[in-house]
């Protein structure tokens, strides 16, 4: 039996423009009043069982789809559960919730600075056993000279230094480059973190062919003093952006979980949001470290101050993923709602 | 064309039609093409800021150059809920893949994965998973839980341009008035519908066939007199029998 389809509109169509006007003052930013709140629920009910009448009773395909549209968008207001969408607090981000997210993966950070630490181990291996190799390892035409003489341009560039005039767009260019390779590193992660192992190896076997080289020629000061005052929260930097790189495969692989894939995602994605954001905060401040400071060599600033300021900073970068936010760590109701 | 389909805990199911490459890659276009006319706009800005300031007007170009194409797509997606001025253009929307609201998480991600979909050059990896997938979701939607769907508009349907307040002969016979509702299939009276909804948008001669099949077939299934039958044009016959249909307590 066919519905009688217009008495059927006629009456339920001011319902459904009334449900259609909460969604568009909701749309608008509009906050609804309890009141308010409680008849979109009851309108959405309503719009629901129309829906199913007129699926049930007449293929109607124009009034259905209109119908669904208006439910679909009334099911998302109505069922959404995932935290309450409060009001991003900067501070309160980074200082409680990157640390938190930080912590909650320090498995899938181990596994970053373990690949990364073999990636050195061969870059070390690779320089001693065939020098040559630094030509492959090298990048930025480290390889073209020995660290000997790069030491003794750089010192010798005094003035140079002194009046460097190009600190922020050197700065700038470290900066983003340096955040392309973290997202980089996240991002493929959905290769199954196949990407993102590469990426962190390579990493490491620059850093040990560079760091052999210059050691093994007597520049291991110089080298330290070079590397510390920004590496030491650049380096962290990478190992997180691996960490969420990992963290992201894991989810694809699923193991120890029931859920669905898409599940899994959803349930990551604020923190894999939160590591990514964090990192690019790390790399802006190291961005500026290295290019108004590692830049410049003694006689200019002398390498032990460099070399303590690098410490301090690495002992407190440690401090600060190991420590902040841990006084409402346990209070904390999930990783949904304090996503930026 | 493929939907994502979304059951309500109430029971009730709803579809959404997923966008299509083409349209999603001629969206892009334009994102594209704003997003480099941005970057015109900040170089010629900066330019001018460089003849007081140019290490800083140099920087701010280089963070600008790789900021704005991230901050364009999240910025947009959140502030104009899951669409892009490209999108927008094209009727797009980026929702959630369970049919929830959109959280700002899913849309940092899907826009940071462009990285890995970008891959090798043009959006290749991007595109040949979007054909792979069921949800047409690239990476990056894959990664945030996300899927593009196109927006259909709609008004709330109005029968009264497409049967009108005309006499209907057919029921004069409401014996066999009331045959025709009993006899004829929901999806039957559906097609009868559509045909009438969409007769402008067809070929004379399509039109002529497509109404006179359908006025055979009713005709067919439901004998009227050969006097009041055959003295309708097809097209008018199936106009009457909808009415009937659709309007079974109508006077007219």
């Amino acid at each position: 039996m066919i519905l009688d389809l217009e008495k059927f509109l006629a009456q339920e169509r001011p319902h459904w423009e009334a449900l259609e006007a909460l969604l568009n003052r909701l749309d608008s930013g509009d906050r609804l009043h309890l009141d308010d709140a409680r008849r979109m629920h009851a309108l959405y009910e309503r719009a629901s069982a129309d829906l199913a009448r007129l699926a049930t009773f007449a293929a109607e395909p124009e009034s259905r789809r209109y119908l669904e549209a208006l439910v679909a968008r009334a099911y998302a207001e109505i069922h959404e559960t995932r935290g309450s969408g409060r009001r991003f607090r900067f501070w309160h981000w980074f200082l409680v919730v990157f640390p938190q997210t930080f912590r909650r993966h320090a498995r899938a950070f181990g596994v970053s600075l373990g690949i990364s630490l073999v990636g050195t181990l061969f870059g070390i291996f690779a320089t001693l056993v065939d020098p040559d190799s630094r030509h492959v390892t090298m990048p930025f035409g480290h390889a073209e000279i020995t660290p000997t003489q790069r030491v003794r341009q750089e010192e010798k560039s005094r003035e140079k230094a002194a009046v460097h005039s190009q600190h922020a767009s050197f700065s700038g260019q470290l900066m983003t480059h340096n955040t392309q390779v973290s997202i980089g590193t996240l991002a493929f992660g959905m290769t199954w973190g196949i990407g993102t192992v590469i990426l962190l190896f390579y990493n490491g076997v620059v850093l040990g062919a560079i760091g052999t080289d210059y050691i093994t020629d007597g520049q291991g000061g110089f080298l330290a003093a070079w590397l510390l005052p920004h590496g030491s929260i650049e380096l962290p930097a990478i190992f997180i952006a691996g960490q969420a790189g990992l963290v992201l495969a894991h989810t694809l692989f699923g193991r120890r979980s029931n859920l669905p894939l898409g599940r899994r995602l959803r349930a990551v994605a604020p923190d894999l949001v939160t590591l990514i954001g964090g990192v690019a905060l790390l790399l802006v401040y190291a961005g500026i470290i290295e290019s108004f400071l590692s830049q410049y060599h003694e006689p200019v600033v002398p390498y032990s101050a460099k070399i303590a300021f690098g410490l301090v900073e690495l002992a407190g970068l440690v401090l600060f993923l190991t420590f902040a936010g841990r006084s409402t760590e346990s209070n904390d109701p999930g990783t949904d709602s304090t996503a930026p | 064309m493929t939907h994502l389909r979304i059951r309500t805990p109430e029971g009730v199911e709803f579809a959404l039609p997923i966008a299509g490459p083409v349209s999603r890659a001629l969206a892009y276009l334009v994102d594209f093409v704003l997003v480099m006319a941005f970057n015109i706009l900040l170089s010629i800005v900066l330019s001018y800021a460089s003849i007081v300031a140019r290490d800083l007007s140099e920087a701010l170009l280089q963070v600008g150059f790789f900021v704005l194409p991230i901050a364009y797509g999240v910025g947009c997606e959140w502030l104009l809920r899951g669409q892009t001025l490209g999108k927008r253009v094209f009727n797009l929307r980026v929702i959630d893949a369970e049919g929830l609201k959109l959280r700002p998480a899913q849309i940092i991600l899907r826009n940071l994965l462009r990285a890995v979909d970008f891959l090798p050059l043009f959006y290749l990896v991007g595109g040949i998973t979007t054909l792979l997938n069921r949800k047409g979701q690239r990476l990056g939607d894959l990664a945030a839980g996300t899927v593009v769907v196109r927006i259909q508009r709609f008004a709330t349907p109005d029968l009264e341009p497409i049967l009108g307040s005309r006499f209907n002969s057919l029921r004069a016979h409401p014996h066999l008035a009331a045959r025709l509702r009993q006899r004829i299939h929901a999806a039957e009276a559906a097609i009868a519908l559509q045909a009438l909804t969409r007769r402008d948008e067809l070929d004379p001669a399509a039109r002529l066939t497509l109404f006179r099949d359908l006025a055979d077939g009713f005709r067919a299934t439901v004998p009227y007199p050969p006097e009041i039958s055959e003295s309708l044009t097809d097209e008018q016959y199936i106009r009457n029998v909808v009415d009937i249909l659709y309007r079974p307590k109508n006077s007219s």
